[in-house]
C-alpha cells in the first residue's frame, strides 16, 4: 500500500514538473518569445554565478567538516615524503582548479548574450597555444620528477638488517608468518596447504621452517625505528595489503611474491595520544576486491618498543609446535622449538 | 569517389546502395514498420535505437547505484522496497554482501560499456557522421544494422545474467581473475560470469562492426569540398573514438577468450599456485597480472572512447551557442591525435601496485602525466572559445559548460593517480571513485546530454522542454559535485572502495554520516535523471514542433536537411562544402553565422 502511495506521489510530482515546463513554454509564446528568452538567459547567467559562489562555500564547508576526520601524521619516513608531495600536488592542481573554474563562470556571466554586442571573431593564435602547451608541460615535468624520486625511494630494496615478515591473504583474512630465531623464512608450497595443521603449506623438509611463527589473527608486531620487510603472498585470489597510516599498499597475487618495506616511526601507544583516540589501531585493509567478505578482511599492526616486542616474541610458539602438539611439547619458540622438527626433517632427508 | 555520381544522378538513384537490404525505395511507397524502425538500415534510426537502448540501460545501472548507496549510507537500516525489486537478494530489505558486489559490478559494466560506449558513440557516430560529412548513409548500412543487433544480443545476455540463481558477475567491472575465474571464489563467478563473458564478446563484435564502419565512412564518403580540415570537431572526435575502439577492443576480446579457457577448459593462463575450496588446484605457471595487462590495454583507451565524443560535442555546442568559432581548431585536432596516441601507452598506471617493476612504473608515470598536456590545451581552448562570445544559455549549452567544469575537476585529480608515488596510497580508495566518476562518468554524461538536447530537434523534429532541461541541469550539476567532492576526502583518508560496510573499521567508521549524506543526494540525483527521461520520451510525441530548418543558427550540414529527413537525408542533391565549420561571423545579411554550404565571398579568407 505504501509502495503504491509513493509511486503515485512520484508520478504526481512528475506531472506537476511537466505542467510547469509546458506552462512556461506557452507563457513564453504569449509574452513574446524574444523578451522571455532574454530574461531566461539573464536568469541562467546569474544562476551559474550563484552555483559557483555556492560551490566555493561548499568546498570551504566540506574542508571544515573533514579537517578532523583525516588520517593522522604519517607513521614512517616515506609516508612523510608522501604527505609533502601530496601537498605540493594539491597546491599546483588547486591553483589551476580555482583559476580555470573562476574564469569559466566569469566568462559565462560576462559574455552572456545581451543582444547589444556581437561576438568577437577569434579563431586561433599560435602564441597562446604555445604558452598553454609549455606551462602545463613544465608543471607536469616537475611533478613527475618529484614523483619518480619518491617512487624509487618507496620501492627501493629493503635494507639488509630489515626484519622479514610474511603476510599472506586468503578469503577472508590475513595470515602472518615471522621467521624464528634463525631469521629466515622457510620454503612453502601451496600443494602442502592444509587448513587443519599447515595453513601456509610450510615444507617441513626445510629446517628453516621449524622455528617459524604463524599468527592467524592478522596481527603484525613491529619495533619502532626498525625496518620491516613485508613479503606478500596470496593463497587464493588477488588481495591487497593496504596500509593507510604508512601511505602505501601492495597487491597480494597468487603465484607471485611482492614486497613492501617500511620503518615505523610512531608506536601504537603514541599514536593513541596523537589522535586522542584510545581505540586507535594501525589497520591493514584489503584493497583489492576478493569476494563477499572483502570488506571484513582486516588486519592490524602493533608498533611497539623493542622491550615490549621482545616480551611478546618470547611468548610465541613455533607453528610446528602449535600445529603438531603431539610431536613437540609446547615450548617457547625463542629457545628450544627447533629441535624436534629438525630431527624429523633430518630423518626424512636421510631416508631419500 | 562515388559521391560525384550521386550528385549528378540525383536523389532517387542515391538510394541505390540500399537496395541490397530490401525493396524499399521509400519515396515511392511506405516501408513496412519492421524494416523502417526495427531492422532499419537508416543510420538515423540506428542511432536512435542505440540511444533508447542506452537510456534503458542507464536507468537500470543508475537504479543499481541507488540500491548499493542505500546500503553504504545506512548499513543498519532495511529498505523493504529493495526486496520488491531484488527478491531474495535483499531479504527483509537488507542487501546481502554477495549481491552488493553483484550490483557494484553490474553498475560498472552497464555504465561503462552499455551506456557510455554503445549508448554514447553508437548514438552520435551513427546520427552525426553521415549528416555532418554530407553522406546519405554509412559506408555499409547493413553492417551498421548488425552492429546494433549484436549490441542488442549482448544486452539480452547481460540482462539474463541478472536473473540467474547465483546472481550476475560480482568480481568488479574489471573481473580480475582468479576471483572471476574460479567458481569456488565467489557466487557470481558461476554462470553469471559465463554470461558476462559471452555478453562482452558480443559487445566487442558490435563495437568493431560499428567502428570500422565509422572510420571508412569518414575517410571515404565526405561530400564534395568536405576536406578533412573542414570536418566539424564532432566528426574528428568520433573518428578517433572509432580508431581507439578498433585497435583496443580486440585485445580485451583476447583477454576474455583466455579467461573462458581458464574457466572451462583447464588452461592456466591466469592461474597459478592456488589453494581454494579446501584443495590445491593443479594450475601452475599462469599469471593473474597478464589479464590486467590485457584488460587495461583496452580499459584505458576505453576511458578516451568515453571522453572523446563528449569533447567533440562540447566543442560544437560551445561554439554554436557562443556564436563564436571554436578557438584553435587545429590545436583541438592535434590534441586529440595526442590523446589517441598516448591512450595506448598508459594502461599500466592502473597496475602500479601489482608488484610491477618500479622502473616500468616510472615510464608509465611519465607517459600518463604527459596526457595532461593535450587535455589542458583543450580546456584552455574551450575557455577562449566562450571568451567575448554571445552566450545563449539553453540546455545544451549549460551541459557543455558543465562538461568543461567537470572535466577540469576530474582531470586534475588524475594528476594524483597517474603519479605512482601518490597512487601507492590512493589506489583503490574512494579518491579513485571520485576521480573517474567525475571525469568519465558525469562529465561524459554531460557531453552526452549536451548532444541529446542539441540534436534532439534533428532527431525528432521537435524541441525538448527547456524548463525541464534547466531543472535537470542544475540538479545534476550541483548533485554530482555534492556526491563526489566529499569522496575525495574519504579516499585521501584511505577509505577503500568496494566495501559493503565500514562499521568494523576504526580508521573509516568516522565517515558514516557523510556516506549517508552522499546516498541521499545520489537518490535525489537519480530522480532528477528521470526528469530527463520523461522530457525525452514526452517530447518525442508532444514537444514543441520545429518550424525552421536550422533552429540554433548552426553552420554544419545536418541543419541543411529537411526537418524530418528520410533515408538518404537530402531530398535533392547532397550539399557541397565551401568553408570550415565554424564561421560564426557576420555574413553581411544580418546573420551571425555562415553555413558550410555558402561559397567564400570574393576576397574572404578561408580560415
Amino acid at each position: 500500500m505504501s509502495g503504491l502511495i509513493i509511486t503515485s506521489l512520484i508520478i504526481l510530482v512528475f506531472v506537476i514538473i511537466y505542467q510547469i515546463g509546458k506552462a512556461s513554454e506557452y507563457a513564453a509564446i504569449l509574452r513574446g518569445e524574444k523578451k522571455v528568452n532574454a530574461q531566461v538567459n539573464r536568469a541562467m547567467a546569474w544562476a551559474l554565478v550563484g552555483t559557483f559562489i555556492l560551490g566555493m562555500w561548499g568546498i570551504w564547508e566540506c574542508h571544515q567538516y573533514f579537517k578532523d576526520l583525516m588520517l593522522p601524521v604519517a607513521a614512517c619516513r616515506t609516508g612523510e615524503n608522501y604527505d609533502s608531495m601530496f601537498n605540493v600536488t594539491i597546491m599546483v592542481t588547486g591553483i589551476v582548479f580555482f583559476l580555470t573554474q573562476a574564469v569559466l563562470f566569469w566568462f559565462c556571466f560576462k559574455y552572456q548574450d545581451s543582444g547589444k554586442r556581437s561576438s568577437y571573431f577569434f579563431a586561433h593564435s599560435n602564441k597562446l597555444e604555445l604558452i598553454w602547451t609549455t606551462i602545463p608541460a613544465i608543471a607536469m615535468a616537475i611533478l613527475v620528477a618529484i614523483g619518480i624520486r619518491n617512487w624509487f625511494d618507496v620501492t627501493s630494496e629493503a635494507p639488509a638488517e630489515a626484519t622479514a615478515v610474511e603476510i599472506v591473504g586468503k578469503q577472508f583474512n590475513w595470515i602472518i608468518r615471522y621467521p624464528g630465531k634463525d631469521k629466515i623464512l622457510g620454503k612453502r608450497d601451496f600443494r602442502k596447504i592444509n587448513d587443519a595443521n599447515n595453513v601456509l603449506g610450510l615444507d617441513w623438509n626445510d629446517p628453516h621452517n621449524a622455528d617459524d611463527i604463524i599468527a592467524q589473527n592478522g596481527e603484525i608486531h613491529m619495533v619502532v625505528g626498525k625496518p620491516v620487510k613485508l613479503i606478500i603472498g596470496s593463497r587464493d585470489v588477488i588481495h591487497d595489503v593496504g596500509l593507510p597510516h604508512f601511505r602505501m599498499k601492495m597487491d597480494a597475487v597468487p603465484g607471485i611474491t611482492t614486497t613492501l618495506w617500511l620503518t615505523p616511526t610512531i608506536t601504537s601507544d603514541s599514536m593513541k595520544l596523537i589522535t586522542k583516540n584510545p581505540n586507535f589501531v594501525y589497520e591493514i585493509a584489503c584493497d583489492q576486491l576478493c569476494g563477499k567478505g572483502h570488506y571484513a578482511m582486516r588486519g592490524t599492526i602493533i608498533v611497539e618498543t623493542q622491550a615490549k616486542y621482545d616480551e611478546w616474541f618470547a611468548k610465541q610458539q613455533s607453528y610446528y609446535a602449535t600445529a603438531n602438539p603431539s610431536a613437540a611439547p609446547a615450548a617457547p619458540a625463542a629457545d628450544s622449538a627447533a629441535t624436534a622438527p629438525k630431527a624429523e626433517a633430518g630423518k626424512e632427508i636421510s631416508m631419500k | 569517389m562515388n559521391i560525384e555520381g550521386i550528385i549528378t544522378e540525383g536523389a532517387h538513384t542515391a538510394h541505390a546502395h540500399d537496395s541490397a537490404g530490401g525493396h524499399h525505395g521509400h519515396e515511392h511507397h511506405e516501408q513496412h514498420f519492421i524494416w523502417k524502425y526495427i531492422f532499419s538500415q537508416d543510420h538515423k534510426i540506428i542511432g536512435k535505437q542505440f540511444l533508447i537502448t542506452g537510456i534503458i540501460w542507464a536507468i537500470i545501472g543508475a537504479l543499481f547505484s541507488v540500491f548499493f548507496r542505500l546500503q553504504l549510507g545506512f548499513p543498519d537500516s532495511s529498505f523493504p522496497i529493495m526486496e520488491k525489486f531484488l527478491g531474495e537478494w535483499a531479504k527483509g530489505g537488507k542487501l546481502s554482501p554477495e549481491f552488493y558486489y553483484a550490483l557494484v559490478t553490474m553498475h560498472g559494466t552497464i555504465l561503462v560499456f552499455f551506456v557510455l560506449t554503445a549508448g554514447l558513440s553508437g548514438t552520435f557516430a551513427n546520427l552525426l557522421i553521415p549528416l555532418q560529412i554530407g553522406a546519405r548513409d554509412m559506408a555499409s548500412p547493413f553492417m551498421n544494422m548488425l552492429s546494433y543487433w549484436f549490441f542488442f544480443a549482448a544486452s539480452v545476455i547481460m540482462l539474463i545474467s541478472l536473473f540467474v540463481e547465483t546472481g550476475p558477475a560480482s568480481g568488479g567491472w574489471t573481473t580480475y581473475p582468479p576471483l572471476s575465474a574460479l567458481k569456488e571464489a565467489s557466487l557470481g563467478s558461476g554462470i553469471g560470469m559465463d554470461l558476462w563473458l559471452m555478453g562482452m564478446s558480443l559487445f566487442v563484435i558490435s563495437s568493431l562492426l560499428g567502428g570500422l564502419n565509422y572510420i571508412s565512412t569518414i575517410l571515404n564518403m565526405r561530400t564534395k569540398g568536405m576536406t578533412m580540415t573542414r570536418l566539424p570537431l564532432t566528426v574528428w572526435a568520433l573518428l578517433f573514438t572509432a580508431v581507439l575502439g578498433v585497435l583496443s577492443f580486440p585485445v580485451l576480446f583476447s583477454g576474455v577468450v583466455l579467461l573462458i579457457f581458464d574457466r572451462n577448459m583447464g588452461t592456466s593462463f591466469y592461474l597459478s599456485e592456488i589453494f581454494i575450496g579446501g584443495k590445491a588446484l593443479p594450475n601452475i605457471g599462469g599469471s593473474a597480472i597478464l589479464y590486467q595487462h590485457l584488460f587495461w590495454f583496452l580499459g584505458h583507451p576505453e576511458v578516451y572512447i568515453i571522453m572523446l565524443p563528449g569533447m567533440g560535442m562540447a566543442s560544437e555546442v560551445l561554439s554554436t551557442h557562443s556564436r563564436k568559432p571554436i578557438f584553435g581548431y587545429f590545436a583541438m585536432v592535434i590534441s586529440m591525435v595526442g590523446i589517441t596516441f598516448l591512450a595506448f601507452l598508459v594502461w599500466a598506471h592502473h597496475m602500479f601496485v601489482t608488484g610491477m617493476s618500479p622502473f616500468l612504473g616510472s615510464i608509465f608515470v611519465l607517459l600518463t602525466l604527459l596526457i595532461a598536456v593535450p587535455s589542458a590545451v583543450k580546456v584552455f581552448n574551450w575557455l577562449t572559445t566562450i571568451w567575448r562570445g554571445n552566450i545563449r544559455f539553453n540546455p545544451p549549452m549549460l551541459f557543455a559548460l558543465g562538461f568543461v567544469s567537470l572535466f577540469i575537476s576530474g582531470g586534475l585529480t588524475g594528476i594524483f593517480l597517474g603519479n605512482s608515488a601518490l597512487d601507492i596510497h590512493l589506489h583503490d580508495t574512494y579518491f579513485v571513485i571520485a576521480h573517474f566518476h567525475i571525469v568519465m562518468g558525469v562529465s561524459a554524461f554531460f557531453g552526452m546530454f549536451a548532444g541529446v538536447y542539441h540534436w534532439f530537434p534533428k532527431m525528432y523534429g521537435r524541441y525538448m522542454n527547456n524548463t525541464l532541461g534547466y531543472i535537470h541541469f542544475f540538479m545534476t550539476f550541483i548533485g554530482a559535485y555534492l556526491i563526489f567532492w566529499p569522496m575525495h576526502y574519504e579516499g585521501i583518508a584511505g577509505m577503500p572502495r568496494r566495501y559493503y560496510d565500514y562499521s568494523a573499521w576504526e580508521s573509516f567508521k568516522n565517515f558514516q554520516s557523510i556516506n549517508g549524506f552522499i546516498s541521499i543526494v545520489a537518490t535525489v540525483v537519480f530522480f532528477a535523471q528521470l526528469v530527463f527521461v520523461f522530457n525525452f520520451f514526452f517530447s518525442i510525441f508532444k514537444g514543441r514542433k520545429l518550424t525552421t530548418l536550422n533552429p540554433w543558427g548552426s553552420t554544419t550540414l545536418e541543419w541543411t536537411t529537411p526537418i524530418n529527413p528520410g533515408h538518404g537525408n537530402w531530398e535533392g542533391d547532397i550539399p557541397e562544402v565551401h568553408r570550415w565549420p565554424y564561421d560564426y561571423k557576420d555574413d553581411g545579411n544580418g546573420n551571425d553565422f555562415i553555413p558550410q554550404t555558402t561559397p567564400l565571398r570574393p576576397g574572404e579568407d578561408a580560415h
